[in-house]
């Protein structure tokens, strides 16, 4: 089935976002949608706002205007300034430019930490540890070995993540977010920094999450022909204003954004 | 060759999620603990039990309670003193005023009203972070000083501030010998601990080391930055409580509120940082370090001099000693960040490979 | 006496004692701006500086002899500390520093006392700690003499670092430094240098600061602790700013006197010994960055 065929309806909407900090402008009223189960990259030379607008749909960043709609459980759910756990408890999960990792846990630890919305004992039952505590643990850890076996980090699961080399540390980031089952997925530049095998291995994941679990994604990317390659709709952004929207061809072939990589004055 | 994990399978993850899953430190766990419960108090001397091994193991209690804080949570607090003093001061008001309650309820209680306090000294953890927090953990050291010795009914009205202990009885065994107290101290220490354990290991402990090393990162997975935070000030200071009441009921006897100043606090911090932040056996190490050295430093001067037939004055011991923690701070931030608890993990590697070089 | 002159003897009172205050923060705000360590131990060297001059000053050395040996012995002290302790730990995060300084307040306090001895010493500066005649006769305040000459060694110490810090060479080169350790490097400012300099002009405004404290309250092991009063001080005026040292300094003094004396009372008095830092909490709930400081974003 191609993959076109799996793509639903809107899931995500982002309506007129404007965002400033002090006196610079990072998104100026940029609107556009995401599809269920689609690939959706966001695209456009540096500065130009991509990374604020993930922080924006996930709430570290509140927009001074304009909303984000989210169908979460079937109902439309609407806001501007929610908090990035309030965004992870309606299923939207991120991973960081930076790999924003637990330095001082290892692998399985980080990715546990992503089941953390999922468990529901308190405190007291785990300190004594007996009956539901213990098996909520027990199947939580099932599950991040499922994520882990999908990442192929099982080799590494007791490292500290601080003693890893970055390419698995990215694969950790991007598990620890899968970890979360999460409905939207945002990846911030999940390919920076790799050489031409990691990229296609970080490929490979991406859309072997797209596929087995139908997971949507939102991903900014510098490297057009991965973008071209993974993405089913592209939205490009240049000084914070939406340029371009559309399928990898069409995007490729628009004059602005064409102007706007290579610099030509607009 | 003796320390090795060869042939030890885990083969379901309930047996890898053990505290303890390799064969031989499950068996030395258990000598250990037999050696505490059994061995200790029949054969240790009472000045021993009484004025070293139980201060030790209420150090090692208060020294958990910071560190579920201030080592997992990487919430720093100068204020552990004065948790211990509404521990300390509660539980007399519990045992004064409700003395149908027993002991060990009275207990439980002066823990919680020491959690509470955290809690409210906590709150400034939600807005500050790193050695901001400090000025509100050094708030909380003083103000709570202070309204203990200016609330008369916390100390029932004693001209001095300073009150008696009484005693300590549970379902009608009075615990009065040193041996009895030591037991007493052991088996609350030894209970806590494993609750620690537990819950470090769990998901409750991951939240608390996610919020210390990166708390965006917590955030945008889902852990709630304010129960988080405030859970850890809780139990923490309820540790902390615990241990100021067996401070006072099997150590102190007569409490005055200057036995809980900042040096206590700071003495406890030093415990953590020479013993490791981050793990339950470091506490335990540093409380030991910590509350040895000055009787070491004093055989060793007292030797010195003998020998030597030198007149080294008590005050020159009293500030080498002075000289000797704070070297021992910086050597260890220097040195190993992760204190003796790590020192010991590197020598169970090279364990795994002696008698032979490798 | 009336109310109101009692008022003003109170806050001017506590002004001036918030003066004293600031000049052991000016020791934090340099070595902070500088390097980005909070130094725990600048209560310490305050100590270590004062007991060192009054046990120089006791064998017989004359005044400012006595005070030039004792700022070699600073300036020594501070590179020492530098190089010993901060250096290894350069890369460290800043609560890491943070304790290692601590560490060095208990070894200085302990290697002050092994060597001076512990008893506590007066100190004579030659001016007396009696009321501004005049004030007293003609407004019926009581204002102390000593306090005002400290405000004024204050005042001039400002002035001097400030005019260091913002005009001379070596000025721009620790704000440099503080600023972003790399880019100073890669413009060739030598780290190790500035730092060492750094740690020698801490050192010498722990000497200014232990004289005016040591005079005022004799030299003794307390003095040590002057420096967790530094903090709320530093909370208020912003750890990076000079001239907010001084503000935050006269705040806190004349806050603390004045809740003491009006609000203590009600609730049994001695509220001194919190009152400042609760203030600072309240402060910092509000305005983390304090006074002076600049806004801190959270870039992710």
């Amino acid at each position: 089935m191609s993959r076109a065929g799996r793509i639903g309806e809107t899931v995500l909407s982002v309506e007129g976002v404007s965002l400033a900090f002090g006196g610079v402008n990072a998104l100026q009223d940029v609107s556009f949608d995401v599809r269920e189960h689609e690939v959706r990259a966001i695209i456009g030379p540096n500065g130009a706002g991509k990374s604020s607008m993930l922080n924006v749909i996930n709430g570290v960043y509140h927009p001074q205007h304009g909303t984000i709609r989210l169908r979460a459980n079937g109902a439309w759910k609407e806001f501007h300034d929610m908090d990035p756990h309030e965004a992870a408890s309606m299923g939207i999960a991120r991973t960081f430019q930076n790999i924003a990792l637990f330095k001082g846990m290892s692998v399985l630890d980080n990715v546990m930490t992503g089941r953390n919305l999922k468990m529901r004992t308190s405190f007291l039952e785990q300190a004594i540890w007996i009956g539901r505590a213990r098996r909520e643990e027990l199947e939580h850890r099932r599950a991040a070995e499922e994520v882990i076996d999908f990442m192929e980090i099982q080799h590494i699961r007791k490292t500290p993540v601080g003693r890893l080399p970055y390419g698995l540390q990215k694969r950790v980031d991007l598990g620890r977010a899968l970890a979360m089952e999460p409905q939207v997925l945002l990846l911030d530049e999940p390919m920076a920094g790799m050489n031409v095998e990691e990229k296609q291995d970080m490929s490979r994941f991406i859309l072997d999450v797209n596929d087995e679990y139908g997971t949507t994604i939102v991903l900014i990317e510098h490297d057009m022909g991965v973008v071209m390659d993974i993405s089913d709709r592209v939205v490009v952004l240049d000084y914070g204003r939406k340029i371009a929207d559309g399928t990898p061809d069409e995007v490729r072939a628009d004059q602005a954004v064409i102007d706007a990589y290579l610099g030509v004055a607009h | 060759m003796l320390y090795r994990e060869a042939g030890q399978f885990k083969s379901t993850y309930a047996e890898d999620q053990q505290i303890f899953p390799i064969r031989q430190d499950r068996i030395a766990l258990a000598l250990l603990l037999l050696f505490a419960f059994v061995v200790v108090p029949m054969f240790a001397d009472e000045y021993w039990l009484s004025a070293i091994i139980v201060p030790f193991l209420i150090f090692s209690l208060a020294a958990l309670g910071l560190n579920i804080l201030t080592g997992y949570a990487g919430q720093l607090s100068l204020g552990t003193a004065a948790f211990m003093a509404v521990g300390a001061f509660m539980a007399y008001n519990f045992v004064l005023r409700l003395p149908w309650l027993g002991i060990i309820p009275s207990f439980i209680l002066a823990g919680l009203c020491a959690a509470l306090v955290g809690i409210v000294f906590g709150l400034p953890s939600l807005r500050i972070k790193g050695f901001y927090l400090a000025v509100a953990t050094l708030a909380c050291q003083f103000f709570v000083l202070w309204a203990i010795q200016r609330w008369g009914w916390i100390t029932n009205n004693s001209a001095t501030g300073v009150i008696t202990a009484q005693e300590v009885e549970i379902l009608g065994y009075e615990f009065s010998s040193p041996a009895s107290k030591y037991l007493l101290t052991l088996g609350i220490v030894a209970v806590m601990a494993l609750l620690a354990k537990n819950l470090m290991r769990s998901e409750t402990g991951r939240a608390f080391m996610a919020v210390r090393d990166m708390d965006v990162a917590a955030s945008v997975i889902g852990i709630p930055m304010m129960k988080t935070k405030l859970l850890a000030f809780a139990i923490s200071s309820f540790y902390c409580g615990i241990a100021g009441a067996l401070y006072a009921y099997t150590y102190l006897g007569t409490v005055e509120p200057e036995a809980f100043t900042l040096d206590l606090s700071f003495r406890i911090l030093f415990m953590i940082i020479i013993g490791g932040v981050g793990s339950i056996l470091g506490s335990f190490l540093g409380a030991a370090f910590i509350t040895l050295l000055p009787i070491f430093l004093n055989r060793l001067f007292g030797l010195i001099s003998h020998g030597f037939d030198l007149e080294i004055s008590h005050a020159i011991v009293s500030n080498i000693e002075l000289m000797i923690f704070g070297g021992l701070i910086i050597f260890f931030l220097i040195v190993e960040p992760h204190g003796l608890a790590r020192l010991w993990q590197i020598t169970k590697e090279k364990l795994r490979l002696w008698p032979f070089p490798h | 006496m009336t109310d109101l002159s009692f008022f003003f003897e109170v806050l001017i009172g506590g002004l001036l004692a918030g003066i004293m205050y600031s000049l052991v923060a000016l020791g934090f705000v340099l070595i902070y701006k500088a390097s980005g360590v909070f130094n725990f131990a600048q209560g310490a060297m305050v100590f270590f500086a004062a007991l060192t001059f009054v046990s120089v000053v006791k064998m017989g050395v004359n005044f400012w002899l006595a005070l030039l040996i004792t700022l070699a012995v600073m300036v020594v002290l501070g590179v020492s500390i530098e190089k010993i302790v901060l250096r290894p730990l350069v890369n460290q995060p800043p609560i890491t520093l943070f304790m290692a300084t601590i560490g060095l307040t208990f070894v200085l306090e302990g290697l002050s006392q092994i060597v001076w001895g512990s008893q506590p010493h007066a100190l004579e500066l030659g001016i007396p700690d009696v009321p501004m005649a005049w004030l007293l006769d003609t407004a019926n305040i009581n204002i102390s003499q000593f306090d005002l000459f400290a405000s004024g060694i204050a005042a001039v110490l400002v002035a001097a670092l400030a005019i260091f810090f913002q005009y001379t060479r070596i000025g721009r080169a620790l704000r440099a430094v503080a600023d972003d350790h790399q880019a100073a490097q890669a413009v060739g400012i030598p780290l190790k240098h500035i730092w060492a300099i750094v740690w020698a002009v801490a050192g010498f405004v722990a000497l200014v600061a232990g004289l005016m404290w040591g005079a005022r309250n004799g030299v003794q092991y307390a003095l040590t602790f002057i420096a967790l009063k530094a903090l709320p001080v530093l909370i208020l005026g912003g750890f990076e700013s000079i001239p907010g040292a001084i503000i935050g300094g006269l705040i806190v003094g004349a806050s603390e006197k004045l809740a003491e004396v009006y609000i203590g009372p009600m609730v049994g008095g001695g509220i001194e010994s919190w009152f400042a830092y609760v203030i600072a909490l309240l402060f910092l709930l509000v305005r983390p960055q304090g006074l002076f400081g600049e806004k801190i974003i959270d870039r992710v």
